[in-house]
């Protein structure tokens, strides 16, 4: 049963990996992986001897990390305020509308964003009636990173929900009941018993969250950049991406992307093990 | 919870209420949006006056997208695309899912394909090399060059694999005593009592064919072979091109005023049309679906 997917496996996983030896080459297609010049770590050497790599890396970091931490926040707030609607159908509706960003593609969603920040665009429009400058926000080094962060938050912090919404219904509705008998109030209620009922879920995602720290999101950042915010934009995939594949530069492409994968495993492997030492649970 | 029926708690109740609903709006009125401009005139949208409601109201934007034979390839092609990856996906998926939730005892050499497995979706070659492979297998410019690399769901093998070792073992025995095969077990007894888990990763499938942009974009080299989610990104690509040329934002604002928006959104609407048919089904599943299979114990 399992031989077509290994199969599959093999080609597309599998063979990709042999081409992993281009990075120590000078990979010139015409020659192949077999007649191409080794070169040692020579692209790797040159990676870190570029002038942009430290503000590419710094970008991928800033970015994921920012996605990472403001996106469980505004997860967790969002399901212990969802907890206390009674209205079911209120309920279910809020659930279905705040979930359905996370199943639009980065290309639908970019319009959406283009739409609602461009200089005259909606948050604009507010802004001056407040009485505030317009704002830049596609265009500007600055406020690039926080629109981005932003809207990847808008995106997914529904969906992100659910598990803790989960978490919330697990928890011994007695504890409430008793402490609403010692005359807690809704605040404390939280503090006390809600958010330390979550918490063992909360450390188990922040854990495995951890090894995205250089995905900081191709999609999106594909679809709403420029050479005008390359500077706090480009992250490592869309490097690559420019350089690798666009610019026909394979070999420097793939030193850079094996780099991304190792730092990549090594996270993944020893989050899982943090998982595992400080939660009981593991991915795999 | 008790109920304290004090004013402070009611406002408190009132304030929660109104974040919550404030929130759910945040994240429909953005698409409202573009329905609205979709439905407005050119000349309205150039205005950025489209609020809420359409202005002008007109359907001129849709009775040229039935003229444009670019967007409906692209869209069948996403079609076929999605429903190739689909059978493909779900058969590889159930098959690889049901040898692996056995036990080591009953299954030897189930971890070092778990191993294996489990190595292909923590490391990968890149993009490079996947897209050299891709080009050797002679599959460029042919949609099996969207199906194929994704062939094997990793992620979603694993989620149904747990939800396959939480199924009470005595189910399976019943069958056995009953004379069944493993094949019949696998058919009349894992997947109907899965269908949370399978409907949850079908709408994976699905979702992530229909919304993929990119392996379009690389393997696709001809823009009449490009998927929908490709086509509608390449729309904007003139605009990128100018801004590439070194255009400050004020022409950008120009180049936008001259092009299609109120065209553009229609035709966005029309590419997120079958993601809303699926989603109401198949809602009620993948939220058991997501808590049950995510994590192991």
């Amino acid at each position: 049963m399992l031989l077509p997917g290994m199969i599959f496996l093999f080609i597309f996983s599998y063979i990709p990996m042999f081409g992993i030896i281009m990075a120590f080459q000078d990979y010139i297609p015409a020659k192949g992986l077999l007649g191409s010049e080794f070169v040692g770590f020579d692209h790797f050497t040159y990676m870190f001897s570029l002038p942009d790599i430290g503000q590419i890396f710094s970008n991928t970091i800033v970015i994921a990390l920012g996605k990472i931490v403001l996106g469980t926040l505004m997860a967790i707030v969002f399901s212990i305020l969802l907890n206390e609607v009674r209205i079911k159908l209120l309920k279910k509706s809020i659930q279905t509308v705040v979930y359905l960003p996370h199943f639009l593609s980065w290309v639908v969603l970019a319009s959406v964003v283009l739409n609602m920040f461009n200089l005259d665009g909606t948050v604009n429009q507010i802004l001056t009636f407040f009485g505030f400058e317009k704002l830049n926000f596609l265009g500007s080094n600055k406020l690039f990173q926080p629109l981005i962060i932003g809207t990847d938050v808008w995106k997914e912090f529904g969906f992100n929900s659910i598990v803790y919404l989960a978490a919330i219904t697990a928890i011994d509705p007695g504890l409430h009941e008793a402490a609403g008998i010692d005359g807690a109030n809704w605040w404390k209620r939280v503090w006390h018993i809600t958010l330390p009922g979550m918490l063992p879920i909360i450390l188990l995602l922040a854990i495995l969250s951890l090894p995205n720290i250089l995905n900081a999101g191709f999609d999106q950042i594909y679809n709403l950049y420029s050479p005008m915010v390359y500077e706090t934009g480009d992250i490592l995939d869309t490097y690559v991406y420019r350089i690798g594949l666009i610019g026909r530069e394979y070999s420097f492409g793939t030193a850079v992307g094996l780099f991304k994968s190792l730092i990549g495993l090594v996270l993944i492997l020893s989050a899982n093990n943090a998982a595992k030492k400080y939660t009981d649970r593991k991915l795999f | 919870m008790v109920q304290n029926k004090t004013f402070s708690a009611r406002l408190g109740k009132v304030i929660i209420y109104a974040i919550v609903i404030l929130l759910g709006l945040i994240c429909l009125l953005p698409l409202w949006n573009i329905v609205a401009i979709s439905f407005s005139s050119s000349e309205a949208v150039a205005a950025n006056a489209v609020g809420l409601t359409p202005i002008n109201f007109t359907t001129k934007a849709y009775t040229m997208i039935m003229q444009d034979g670019q967007f409906w390839r692209s869209f069948s092609i996403s079609i076929q695309r999605v429903i190739l990856s689909l059978i493909i996906n779900m058969i590889l998926i159930v098959l690889m899912a049901y040898p692996l939730s056995k036990s080591k005892r009953n299954f030897r050499g189930r971890n070092i394909y778990m191993n294996l497995i489990i190595f292909a979706m923590l490391f990968n070659g890149g993009m490079i090399p996947t897209y050299l492979v891709v080009k050797n297998l002679d599959l460029l410019n042919t949609i099996w060059s969207l199906v194929l690399p994704g062939a094997v769901q990793i992620f979603s093998i694993i989620l149904v694999m747990n939800f396959f070792i939480g199924v009470p073992k005595s189910l399976e025995e019943a069958a056995i005593m009953d004379g069944a095969n493993p094949w019949q077990i696998l058919i009349k007894v894992y997947i109907p009592i899965s269908l949370p888990a399978l409907a949850t990763v079908a709408l994976f499938s699905i979702v992530g064919n229909w919304n993929d942009f990119f392996s379009g974009l690389i393997y696709m080299t001809k823009v009449s072979n490009y998927p929908i989610m490709t086509y509608i990104q390449s729309l904007s690509i003139d605009i990128q091109d100018i801004l590439k040329a070194g255009a400050n934002s004020s022409q950008l604002e120009n180049i936008m005023e001259v092009s299609n928006r109120n065209l553009n959104a229609a035709k966005i609407v029309i590419s997120t049309i079958p993601l809303l048919l699926i989603y109401p089904i198949l809602q009620k599943y993948f939220i058991t679906g997501i808590v049950v299979g995510s994590v192991k114990e």
